[in-house]
């Protein structure tokens, strides 16, 4: 009664989200308790969450876009690892679902699964940003 | 007050709002943006992004059992979702455009209307499609899916698909523009407008969040709006507190919840509305 492709994508969305979870424990454990150090002194960080975000990045040299990736080893950068893989989820999934719909001969589903993977693509991308 | 009190205030206010929120059948991303917007000294930039991104992993954990089970459509989520999504990133981008006041106002505005529309609206369990609209007939919008209070297999419909489409269109554009999670509309669309039955909507609704609130997330992920330490203990307080929302459900009264709630998002509301105007 349930589609294949659906099966399929809870099967893979199911497996990422466990590991993106554990990913983003871990990761906060090693910034909170100092395990690596921060990007952004965690003294600071109540004088700087009240501004906003451009004025944020101005003042702290905050990274933008993926820049992140460079900052991964700092405690606070690290955590982007967990969230960021939460947010490529339902990519992987809806480019995982494509050929199975296509096999199936849904194009009609199967050309949404391909706009919807590549608008979430350029939106990670940063294109909009 | 030490920073690190904040993050510990942060989860004790997630983890009662992860309670409500089950109590109540609504996400927590509603809940969160007024009242940590409205109560706490982060700047609404992060407040928002936060939002955004406890209702997409919360949408993300609970799909795959829905999408499992049968209990949420994918195929009914795909081309609303699509709408929704490209809609958000606009949401998201015209919300950090503009100034941080204008968007107050309209957060109130817009947390007073989500009341009004809960206090309001009704639900249908199992809604009457006589006949489907050409458009969800061409997407092949319907199926049977497996109840199991019911104990047998529920077939379902759609109609007024176009109409749903521009509801989704602008149900994207909130959530993207204020983070918040829009299982508060998306049940009513799915359920009243388009006819599908309650407990595929709820699911649905949540496969759909996903996606939707996943497309904004990335604009706020660009621009430097995420704070690890505002999202995490969130993440985690919303992600227990809904657990012993769940063990609470059978004993509690769900009418009482959902008259606190409609309390808390006006009082909330209002004081967006009030902050907006420099009251």
């Amino acid at each position: 009664m349930v589609p294949i492709e659906q099966k399929i994508y809870a099967r893979w969305l199911d497996a990422g989200t466990r590991f993106g979870l554990a990913l983003l424990v871990v990761g906060f454990a090693v910034y909170v308790f100092g395990v690596l150090d921060p990007h952004v002194p965690r003294e600071e960080l109540a004088r700087l969450w009240t501004l906003p975000v451009d004025h944020y990045v101005a003042a702290t040299g905050a990274p933008t876009g993926w820049d992140w990736l460079r900052h991964v080893g700092k405690g606070d950068y690290l955590n982007f690892l967990g969230i960021a893989l939460f947010a490529s989820m339902t990519i992987v999934c809806y480019a995982r679902i494509v050929p199975t719909l296509l096999v199936e001969g849904d194009r009609l589903q199967g050309g949404l699964a391909i706009a919807q993977t590549l608008i979430l693509i350029a939106a990670a991308s940063g294109v909009f940003f | 007050m030490e920073w690190w009190l904040w993050p510990i205030a942060l989860f004790a206010i997630t983890f009662a709002m992860g309670i409500v929120a089950v109590l109540a059948g609504v996400g927590g991303g509603v809940l969160f943006v007024p009242i940590v917007g409205a109560f706490f000294p982060f700047h609404l930039d992060f407040v928002r992004a936060t939002g955004l991104l406890i209702a997409m992993t919360s949408a993300l954990s609970a799909a795959p059992s829905l999408l499992g089970s049968g209990l949420a459509s994918l195929r009914l989520a795909m081309p609303l979702a699509l709408v929704g999504s490209v809609t958000s990133i606009a949401g998201a981008l015209v919300g950090l455009a503009l100034p941080t006041g204008a968007v107050q106002i309209a957060l109130g505005c817009t947390i007073l209307g989500i009341a009004a529309l809960m206090w309001r609206a009704g639900r249908s369990a199992h809604p009457e499609v006589p006949r489907p609209d050409a458009l969800g007939a061409a997407l092949r919008l319907h199926g049977v899916y497996h109840d199991p209070a019911l104990g047998r297999d529920v077939s379902w419909q759609v109609h007024r698909t176009p109409a749903a489409f521009v509801a989704f269109a602008g149900i994207g554009v909130l959530a993207g523009m204020f983070g918040l999670g829009a299982g508060w509309a998306n049940v009513p669309a799915f359920n009243l407008l388009m006819g599908v039955p309650l407990k595929l909507s709820v699911g649905t609704s949540g496969m759909l969040l996903s996606v939707v609130d996943t497309s904004a997330a990335w604009v706020y992920i660009h621009r430097g709006a995420v704070f690890p330490m505002l999202v995490v203990p969130s993440l985690i307080g919303v992600t227990l507190g809904a657990k012993l929302g769940a063990r609470l459900l059978r004993v509690s009264s769900a009418s009482v919840v959902r008259r606190i709630v409609l309390a808390v998002l006006v009082i909330a509301g209002g004081r967006a509305l009030l902050k907006g105007l420099g009251i």
